[in-house]
């Protein structure tokens, strides 16, 4: 069921928010041991959760939108008394005294809670694999990835475990997984949610978003998390989001841009069914009246290489606490400086650890302006010609990944091959601009594909009403 | 480097980290022969400026369940083996 | 005022001195977050995520700490300016984040300068914001580090608002480093930045010392001086730095740069770390911050809202008493300078104001008026009552109040006129007149012995009401005719 069915019918009392988390506890049972989308199932508390609400639809209490709705939240995102680990042994165990901006929201909306989602330790990755507690697979076949990092959370909603899921975004961490798993996902404009609770990567690039089955479902799941949060100096100074409002209203005289260098013109890796489905889309949005052409973002070639040096600058300096001094588990040692050591080497992967090492390199003395320095001028060069994009264009349209999912192990040997995942999706984070994914047919293996609509900073309203066209021809199957 | 980010590396994770650092920052490089002096660095996408907080204490926060899920308490404070050395 | 030491191993050569001085604000809540911002309590009451530095969190500056550090600002000249926050990055418990918000690049005031007393100005360089960290406690071995078998760490003081005053190299010895110390906290105090109680540690000062050859132009190399408690260690520590590296230079060897931990008990500097040891602190712009830019407005809000700083306080006073302005400084640091010029308004006599305000009224002027002072010192300074006479009037003038001339009278402290007291003189050299032929013909030693003894009759005949100046000048009157 979609989301939005299903609050409507919690609300009027016509279904029990009990009987629809019992049906998804009963699909998470028979699925999820082979998907492993989980680090946490949170049955008993969900069941609680859902009497409470339905004990209040009882007594005549008007509920929030998300009313009964089931959400998978990415194990990133802190909730209170339950268990936050970022799928890394550092933080096994650890309970948060408080929750994430995001989640107050979702309880005051009345979404339940089912389970804390896998991810790529620290959100990483762009494969799942680099978890410290096994890899997710891809629902619709379980020898490939979901992608990443934010994989258990599209395998979740690909999986049908629940309509809604939370994830978070600093270099397509959203889109991507929602691409290979054939979900919705949505990186909002940076700011649009607040960071407050997200456990961090890259601060100036992370955000949360979400996952759907659905671009209407998606649409209403951001429109309860956005808003300002004064607890977030980084948010953005707007009320939460409306886009139901505008969902239909069309492409008619969009001016649309296809990214010539995200076309296989500029990069190459984009394999050539994800070109075809690309073709294909173009077709539809000018079929409905948008007026097509080809964009160009020069500096976007560059994304990748000022990103791989921002993020894991930005990703050193935040995850330096994690010495098992105030919280989490501790490997003590005969000193304190030995015991951070030891609580940091035993607890942090590999991948996280080569990240903290280039950050920490990017930043160092003598190195500072020829990389962090040099990246963050790249960034604003990013930025500008998006600027520019968009004195002429509404919104630009990309693959959202190069492939579709790919084999587990396939690309963990080379970092650079994985990193290569996310040369669509990055140049978004680094303007700050919003992005999404929406599952459109499939490659030549089956496996799904997904277009990337981008739009301007602010513009999340225009890129669903896209997103709306593009999902109602893709001939993807809805419910 | 991995004294600096307080990671302890065995020697071959030294060799492969190496090598694998190696090969992200040659990407790095085609940043090299861009040009990009005349253009401001951003560290954020918006000029957002003067987010300010109102100085007052509001309701205050309960640390008992931060104490209780330390991984070791004394007397209501963190406890630590011998910290040699001063801070900066 | 001695701006060069005066031992013999210092002749020729001359110290340099910077300070860098942290200062907690006071807010009421915490810099980053709405943790309370307060002294003492149980440990880590007073804290929450973002002090706890938990994952997730994040910091919201306080509109407080900035209006204070702009303050701050303008209190020392500084020119105020558009500021961001940057990570100063390097492992230590105390720090919860491993990292410490701090401004680097743009500090929110720069060039600036502070007066001493004595009129010399001395450039302030900076003057940023930044978080304090927690504190931690060495359990065993006698609460020093390097014996302790464990600590406790508690971090009520991470996340303070801090503001750090960098100092120019123009001090010139331990007197100039104190007065420096005393007139900045004396200006945070006065504009409510801060209560500078360094026993509290609310206001620190690190020390950069170096020595060079009376004139050079040339700076030596500096070493960096910490775990200074006191303006007495201040003065201690420069002194002995200055001769460990006099020592080393005329010994032919080079001064390496460190930083040194000064260590009261023994009264010496150890070695922490060279510059080479020195770590690497990988600033970068706060991704979690955005910049600060006080408007033009607020700039000027604030600036007229500052009341008179010490400075222009001294200046005031010396101008209505008529003396240099390093002779008010005592007294603006006690606070009485208003009281003294509502006392010269009031037609006191000037240079008694002084004298009384430094010496007799240490402890405050309790229940004194500006009228009643002023009153006593023209009474005082016409004869009417003697210094000791004064004295007491005062102190019981401060205790209960009142009017001097009742007061004097209720002690019967009436002025003795001249004529009274001369008609006294004659009857008691009368009735002593061997000892008066003596003090006549006597010598000088003579005349002295006699005299005493003469104006210790005359006090006693007058129950001490009489001057013993004029007892003298009216026997040697007498005496010589």
């Amino acid at each position: 069921m979609k989301a939005i069915e299903i609050a409507e019918k919690v609300s009027s009392g016509e279904i029990s928010a009990r009987s629809v988390v019992e049906q998804h506890i009963e699909i998470i049972n028979d699925i999820e041991p082979d998907v492993n989308a989980f680090n946490l199932v949170t049955a008993e508390k969900a069941l609680i959760d859902a009497d409470e609400i339905d004990s209040k639809i009882a007594s005549g209490e008007t509920l929030g939108p998300l009313a009964g709705v089931p959400i998978s939240v990415k194990d990133n995102l802190c909730t209170r008394g339950v268990e936050t680990t970022c799928s890394s042994k550092i933080l096994e165990g650890w309970k948060p005294p408080y929750d994430a901006t995001v989640i107050e929201k979702l309880k005051e909306a009345g979404a339940i809670i089912i389970g804390k989602t896998n991810l790529d330790e620290f959100a990483m990755g762009s494969s799942t694999e680099n978890s410290a507690f096994g890899p997710t697979r891809n629902p619709h076949n379980l020898e490939r990835v979901p992608g990443g990092s934010s994989g258990g959370s599209a395998a979740a909603v690909a999986a049908g475990f629940s309509p809604l899921a939370l994830g978070s975004d600093t270099g397509g961490s959203i889109r991507q997984p929602a691409a290979l798993c054939g979900v919705v996902g949505v990186k909002p404009t940076y700011g649009r949610v607040s960071r407050y609770g997200l456990v961090a990567f890259a601060s100036s690039l992370d955000q949360v978003g979400p996952f759907a089955n659905t671009v209407s479902d998606a649409a209403l799941a951001l429109e309860v998390i956005s808003g300002h949060d004064p607890r977030d100096s980084t948010s953005i100074p707007e009320k939460p989001l409306d886009i139901s409002g505008v969902l239909d209203d069309g492409v008619r005289g969009m001016r649309i841009g296809v990214i010539e260098e995200l076309s296989g013109k500029g990069l190459g890796g984009i394999s050539q069914d994800v070109l075809s489905r690309v073709e294909e889309a173009i077709k539809v949005l000018s079929n409905a009246g948008a007026d097509v052409e080809s964009a160009s973002v020069p500096a976007s070639v560059y994304g990748l290489s000022a990103y791989y040096v921002i993020a894991p600058a930005e990703a050193s300096s935040n995850l330096a606490r994690y010495d098992g001094i105030r919280f989490g588990p501790r490997t003590e040692a005969a000193t304190t400086a030995e015991t951070m050591t030891a609580t940091r080497t035993k607890g942090f992967g590999d991948e996280v650890k080569r990240r903290i090492m280039l950050g920490t390199y990017a930043l160092s003395a003598g190195y500072y302006d020829a990389y962090y320095g040099k990246s963050q001028r790249v960034r604003t060069l990013i930025m500008n010609d998006f600027a520019k994009a968009y004195e002429k264009f509404d919104i630009l349209i990309s693959p959202t990944a190069p492939t579709t999912a790919f084999p587990l192990g396939d690309k963990t040997a080379d970092p650079m091959q994985m990193y290569l995942q996310d040369v669509c999706t990055i140049p978004s984070n680094l303007a700050g601009h919003p992005a999404m994914s929406v599952p459109f047919g499939s490659g030549a293996d089956g496996m799904p594909v997904g277009i990337q609509i981008l739009a301007p900073a602010m513009a999340e309203r225009e890129m669903f009403q896209a997103a709306k066209i593009l999902e109602s021809e893709s001939g993807n199957g809805i419910e | 480097m991995a004294r600096l980010a307080q990671l302890e590396l065995g020697e071959d994770e030294l060799d492969a980290f190496t090598s694998q650092l190696a090969a992200v920052l040659d990407h790095a490089a085609d940043l090299e022969a861009l040009n990009v002096d005349d253009i401001e660095p951003s560290t954020h996408p918006f000029p957002l400026k003067n987010v300010l907080r109102i100085d007052d204490p509001g309701e205050g926060f309960n640390i008992e369940e931060v104490l209780e899920g330390a991984p070791k308490v004394e007397e209501r404070q963190f406890r630590v083996p011998p910290i040699l050395g001063d801070a900066s | 005022m001695v701006t060069a030491l005066n031992s013999p191993e210092m002749n020729g050569w001359e110290t340099v001195i910077g300070l860098e001085v942290h200062a907690e604000l006071a807010t009421k809540t915490k810099m980053f977050s709405s943790a309370l911002n307060s002294f003492g309590g149980q440990p880590n009451s007073n804290t929450d995520p973002v002090s706890l530095g938990l994952p997730g969190s994040l910091p919201v500056l306080n509109e407080k700490a900035v209006e204070l550090a702009i303050r701050v600002g303008l209190a020392l000249n500084c020119e105020v300016q558009k500021s961001v926050f940057a990570r100063k990055n390097y492992f230590y418990p105390d720090m919860p984040k491993a990292y410490q918000i701090s401004q680097f690049d743009l500090p929110i005031n720069k060039e600036g300068w502070l007066e001493l007393p004595d009129g010399r100005r001395i450039g302030i360089e900076r003057a940023h914001l930044e978080e304090d960290t927690g504190k931690i406690t060495h359990v065993g071995g006698g609460g020093r580090i390097h014996e302790a078998s464990y600590s406790l760490i508690d971090y009520n003081r991470s996340g303070v608002p801090l503001i750090e005053i960098v100092g120019a190299p123009d001090l010139r010895g331990p007197d100039d480093a104190r007065d420096y110390v005393s007139e900045l906290r004396s200006i945070l105090v006065t504009i409510g930045a801060s209560d500078g109680k360094m026993e509290e540690g609310s206001l620190r000062v690190d020390c950069n010392v170096s020595v060079r050859r009376e004139g050079t132009e040339e700076f030596g190399t500096r070493c960096e001086i910490k775990n200074i408690n006191s303006l007495r260690s201040l003065g201690r520590a420069i002194e002995y730095e200055a001769k460990r590296q006099i020592e080393i230079i005329e010994s032919g060897q080079k001064i390496e740069q460190q930083t040194r931990h000064w260590d009261e008990a023994e009264g010496r500097t150890h070695k922490l770390r060279s510059k080479e040891e020195a770590f690497d602190y990988r600033y970068f712009p706060e991704p979690d911050l955005v910049p600060v830019e006080p408007s033009e407005e607020w700039i000027r809000e604030i600036s007229e809202s500052l009341p008179p700083l010490p400075r222009e306080r001294r200046h005031l006073l010396a101008e209505a008493i008529g003396v240099e302005p390093n002779e008010t400084s005592l007294i603006v640091q006690r606070d009485l300078d208003n009281f003294a010029l509502q006392a010269v308004s009031s037609n006191a006599n000037k240079n008694r104001v002084l004298v009384h305000l430094e010496n007799n009224l240490a402890d405050g002027i309790g229940e004194l008026t500006p009228e009643a002072f002023a009153s006593l010192t023209a009474m005082e300074a016409n004869g009417e009552l003697t210094a000791t006479q004064t004295k007491t009037v005062l102190s019981e003038l401060v205790e209960a109040g009142g009017d001097p001339q009742e007061v004097a009278k209720s002690h019967g402290f009436e002025s003795m006129d001249n004529s009274e007291l001369e008609e006294i003189v004659d009857r008691i050299i009368s009735e002593h007149s061997d000892d008066w032929i003596a003090f006549i013909n006597g010598d000088d030693t003579e005349r002295k012995k006699k005299s005493g003894f003469f104006v210790g009759l005359i006090m006693k005949e007058t129950s001490g009401q009489a001057d013993g100046k004029k007892v003298n000048q009216i026997l040697s009157a007498k005496a010589n005719n």
